[in-house]
């Protein structure tokens, strides 16, 4: 079995697939991919399913040796990839020799970059799936992030090389940008007049504090119209609750379950993946769709995922 | 926003991918079962398109495949669910025992609650394990379990700001809840003692402890009881 051996380990490498959903009434939540869309991409780069198991890199990437041949592709955000002294751009496929390595920096982009191998990243899964859990220790390679002197085993191989890239269109379709659109959170209403118009016009930074579980928001503070209690409830994907010191969070893939801070507003699914691209002091907007906006966006976004010019060979 | 309701039931979008089912918005036991009764049949009778489920103490989150399912199409099927859920059976929940030793670096806030409520830590002690507890649903990480209600006087609001880390097995109490916390997870309950059983475990078959109905019952253990158990 070919392995990809870990020679630094980046600021926080960890396997991660599409998640495992179904397990909300253990208190499990999905994880998977921040930036499942580059990680689909990337499969299909490589000629794999496109929930196979990757590594997905946080602002600065690792150094990978590769001891036997290996298929493999960058998507997401460019991290200054290096294999051997050639450099390697994100969105194409590349065949690489026995002992050749790989080398990643830091970020010139958004937050993470996908290394998508043939084969996959093979570990056993927990709950159906690969991805890990950090904060339980749970899924992945042994529930944590890759460190130094890691041996990471691919999965088998089937398919000869083909050269593949992400069509440009593609690129730009899903390119990152800074305003994200939401529809309505469920205690919408329990936030004042002026703290929604405030909210929707106002300009927030991505906090240093921010991971995988949720994005800390700096910026105008958003208040309630009374003193509401909240039962704990389920939390969405996307969710932006609001504490009581009134900085948004949003709630992300490896977010808690259930939550008991009222939520504002919920980043639509076709802006998911853009939310996985942001890093510390990035700064964002948000802007109110209607629920049958947001599910026209998402059935158009996946028609484009789905199309066969999306990859180029 | 669109809010409808059906027999005590009402649904509210919360994504665009997600639909909430409210069964009023008080905490009671006949909403605990009707979450279970109703979580049951999904379970059961699972709908094709519905992604996952988050139970809650009196509310579903219901996520969905929005090329499969939209919101309107959910709350019919859902309706039908509903219509059944008086006629049907649920378990009653197991009996298990929580062993727990309070107190000491076991349970660090013990003292100070003690003294929030005029009382001697002996005297929480006792409270807390006074009372068969309900486990409404596991949420927030892997196996943590809401557990109510705590005695009236042991009511105490959450730390100001929450602790980075817990040691595992950390018992808390926050509002009239109680819980166990599975993994070193950042937390803002107050922490009145740990226990030496593993509340999550991947490689055993129920790999939570504790499952939404099993009502739960805190037994005080010695240091030594602590270590032996944590030891075995």
């Amino acid at each position: 079995m070919s392995t990809i051996q870990v020679h630094a380990s980046g600021l926080q490498t960890t396997v991660q697939d599409l998640g495992r959903n179904g397990f909300g009434p253990v208190g499990v939540s999905p994880s998977g991919a921040a930036d499942p869309i580059s990680l689909r991409l990337g499969n299909q780069l490589v000629a794999n399913a496109e929930s196979a198991p990757a590594l997905e890199m946080m602002l600065l990437g690792g150094t990978f040796a590769f001891p036997e041949a290996a298929i493999l592709a960058l998507t997401g955000s460019d991290f200054g990839a290096m294999l051997d002294d050639v450099r390697l751009e994100v969105g194409t496929s590349v065949e690489v020799r026995p002992g050749q390595r790989l080398r990643l920096g830091p970020t010139s982009s958004g937050a993470h970059c996908y290394l998508c191998v043939h084969g996959g990243i093979a570990v056993k899964p927990f709950l159906e799936s690969a991805s890990t859990h950090i904060l339980s220790g749970l899924g992945g390679f042994e529930g944590r992030a890759l460190r130094k002197g890691d041996v990471v085993r691919i999965g088998s191989t089937t398919e000869p090389f083909r050269k593949r890239a992400i069509a440009p269109h593609a690129l730009e379709h899903l390119s990152r940008r800074n305003v994200l659109r939401v529809t309505p959170g469920p205690q919408a209403d329990w936030f004042s007049e002026s703290s929604l118009r405030s909210f929707y016009a106002g300009t927030y930074r991505v906090g240093e504090q921010s991971n995988r579980m949720g994005l800390r928001l700096e910026g105008a503070v958003v208040t309630q119209r009374g003193a509401g209690q909240m039962i704990t409830e389920g939390v969405s994907l996307g969710a932006i609750q609001v504490p009581a010191g009134g900085s948004p969070i949003i709630l992300f893939v490896d977010q808690q379950t259930t939550g008991g801070y009222p939520k504002i507003a919920n980043v639509i699914s076709t802006d998911l993946h853009r939310v996985g691209q942001l890093r510390p002091r990035d700064e964002i907007r948000f802007e109110l769709v209607t629920f049958d906006a947001a599910r026209s966006l998402f059935i158009e976004q996946e028609k484009l995922l789905a199309s066969r010019e999306l990859i180029r060979e | 926003m669109r809010t409808s309701t059906t027999d005590n039931a009402q649904f509210q979008p919360a994504s665009d991918q997600s639909l909430l089912v409210h069964f009023g918005q008080q905490i009671t036991i006949d909403a605990h079962q009707r979450v279970r009764k109703l979580l049951r049949l999904l379970e059961q009778e699972p709908i094709a398109g519905v992604r996952n489920l988050n139970p809650a103490y009196c509310s579903i989150l219901i996520s969905f495949n929005a090329l499969q399912l939209d919101h309107g199409t959910l709350e019919e099927i859902l309706r039908g669910y509903l219509d059944r859920l008086d006629a049907m059976q649920i378990p009653e929940g197991r009996e298990l025992q929580i062993p727990v030793c309070y107190g000491a670096e076991f349970g660090p806030d013990l003292n100070e609650i003690a003294s929030l409520h005029g009382m001697t830590p002996d005297k929480i002690i006792e409270l807390h394990a006074s009372v068969t507890y309900i486990v409404y649903f596991l949420g927030f990480v892997p196996g943590f379990a809401y557990l109510g209600e705590l005695p009236e006087a042991l009511a105490t609001p959450r730390l100001d700001s929450p602790r980075r880390t817990t040691p595992p097995g950390s018992v808390g109490i926050a509002g009239n809840q109680t819980g166990v916390y599975p993994f070193a997870t950042p937390g803002g309950w107050r922490l009145i003692g740990r226990t030496p059983i593993a509340m999550f475990r991947p490689d055993r078959k129920a790999m939570s402890f504790l499952s939404i109905g099993d009502r739960v019952r805190f037994t005080p253990i010695s240091a030594a009881r602590f270590a032996a158990m944590e030891n075995a």
